[in-house]
């Protein structure tokens, strides 16, 4: 098993292997993405409360899970590239950055016009908003320090070490903003019973789906080219370009 | 005690010794962020105008946010020069456990620049009308602070010291990690200038700082041997 797995993780084996699996994620992508989409925005009633509005939900929700699922793919990818250092598994963690930080980004773009109608501000110091803003940053530092260091291995090694720091204080700083002010809701669906009603539910778990899936393919999009740029000198890349 | 642990000890008190006397040999530099921090808090009631009320209200902010950038300013310092006359390879090679080796240049680092920061800040406290029971909360909590700043920021720097130009990039990283320390440090004084118990406050900054202390010279150890693969 572990054998197998170390044979999968050489660059030119995952390179073979993402290529075959990403057209499918991409596929499922596009089509829960569609789905879910015209069953959040055309099919699904709105709130009894906030109206219309709640549609937004629908992006933002997904894309907030999906800009801390990012992170914690960086940094269990960083791990495991630090402690086997497995080329490919630094590679992935890196391309997790661009995407995880547009998640994050686009979290903050979507709270704020939900933001506006409902709580009547674009903007509030909630906890919430507060680190996530800040995961934005940390998302910014990461791809900044990638950037500044000029030798890709140490580059690499460099980005895991911040990215594994990071996952230590994203609680502290989670919990040290939340006791310090807060107005955002708090956890609705992962909790055991969730409180909030079927019909909202469907295209919500569906949209959450397609934003697993769309991450995915991205990862594996980026890790390719990725692998392609890192091992240009090696006889296989030569021979496939 | 076995002879490596005396070994260890004298070499970690050795490097303490060799960086608070670099630091008295160049007292300038200790001074700097001193006026720094006094220019950056005075700037704030010329900026947000001479309302005594307001400016109690937020001073503890102001004086904290201060402290914070002094300090990041001048966080490259703890092992720049060492990187660039080649003194870090010899902290790297040596038999003493790195990460208590980065304890004591934290520890010096801590003691030319965040501690000179607590003695000055009640004088700067008092003249943004921090009231008077707030004062020793705020030397509190910069005391039990900043060297959670000077821990933390040690995994920064020594990710960014290979770099030419790692300064603004340092603090980009390290800010973000800060957030806890400001919030809580901030809460105290506030607290206590609204005749609130601190202690709640002050112990969860403890507890960052035995965190920090525990942890990141483990981090900062590692990041400086990537970054010694640099060159």
């Amino acid at each position: 098993m572990l054998a197998n797995l170390r044979q999968l993780a050489s660059p030119k084996n995952f390179y073979q292997f993402a290529g075959t699996i990403y057209p499918w994620i991409l596929f499922l992508a596009v089509g829960t993405l569609c789905f879910g989409l015209v069953w959040g925005l055309l099919y699904s009633p709105p709130d009894y409360q906030q109206g219309e509005t709640v549609r937004i939900m629908y992006l933002h929700v997904p894309m907030a899970i999906m800009s801390m699922a990012a992170y914690m793919v960086m940094a269990g990818a960083s791990a495991v590239g630090l402690v086997w250092h497995l080329k490919t598994a630094h590679i992935v963690a890196r391309s997790c950055a661009p995407i995880g930080a547009m998640f994050t980004l686009v979290t903050l773009v979507t709270g704020a016009l939900w933001g506006k109608p409902m709580w009547g501000t674009w903007w509030q110091w909630d906890a919430r908003l507060t680190s996530e803003l800040i995961l934005l940053f940390l998302y910014l530092g990461y791809i900044g320090l990638y950037q500044a260091i000029d030798v890709v291995e140490t580059a690499e090694r460099a980005c895991a070490l911040l990215a594994l720091v990071g996952v230590v204080n994203i609680p502290i700083i989670h919990f040290s903003v939340e006791w310090w002010h807060t107005l955002h809701q708090g956890p609705t669906i992962s909790r055991l019973n969730p409180t909030i009603d079927a019909s909202l539910m469907g295209p919500l778990y569906l949209m959450i789906l397609a934003h697993w899936m769309i991450f995915m393919a991205y990862v594996l999009m980026h890790s390719r080219t990725a692998i392609l740029a890192r091992e240009r000198k090696t006889q296989w890349v030569k021979s496939l370009v | 005690m076995s002879v490596k642990t005396a070994q260890s000890i004298e070499s970690f008190v050795a490097l303490l010794k060799r960086d608070l006397l670099l630091a008295s040999r160049h007292f300038s530099e200790v001074v700097q962020p001193l006026l720094f921090f006094t220019m950056a808090v005075m700037l704030f009631p010329l900026g947000v105008g001479p309302d005594a009320e307001l400016l109690r209200i937020i001073a503890a902010g102001i004086l904290w946010v201060a402290a914070l950038f002094a300090s990041s300013s001048v966080l490259d310092k703890m092992f720049r020069e060492d990187f660039e006359d080649g003194a870090l390879e010899y902290l790297l090679l040596s038999p003493t456990p790195l990460p208590l080796l980065v304890i004591a240049k934290c520890l010096a680092h801590w003691l030319t620049t965040g501690l000179p920061l607590v003695f000055i800040a009640p004088l700067l406290g008092l003249l943004l009308n921090l009231s008077f029971e707030a004062v020793p909360l705020l030397v509190l909590s910069l005391l039990v602070g900043t060297p959670t700043i000077s821990f933390v920021g040690a995994v920064g720097v020594g990710l960014t010291v290979g770099l030419r130009r790692g300064g603004v990039l340092l603090t980009l990283l390290v800010l973000p990690l800060y957030v806890p320390v400001l919030i809580f440090a901030t809460g105290a004084v506030q607290a206590a200038s609204q005749g609130a118990h601190a202690y709640g406050h002050l112990l969860i900054l403890l507890s960052m700082l035995v965190l920090a202390t525990t942890l990141t010279p483990f981090a900062a150890a590692s990041a400086l041997r990537i970054s010694a693969e640099m060159n």
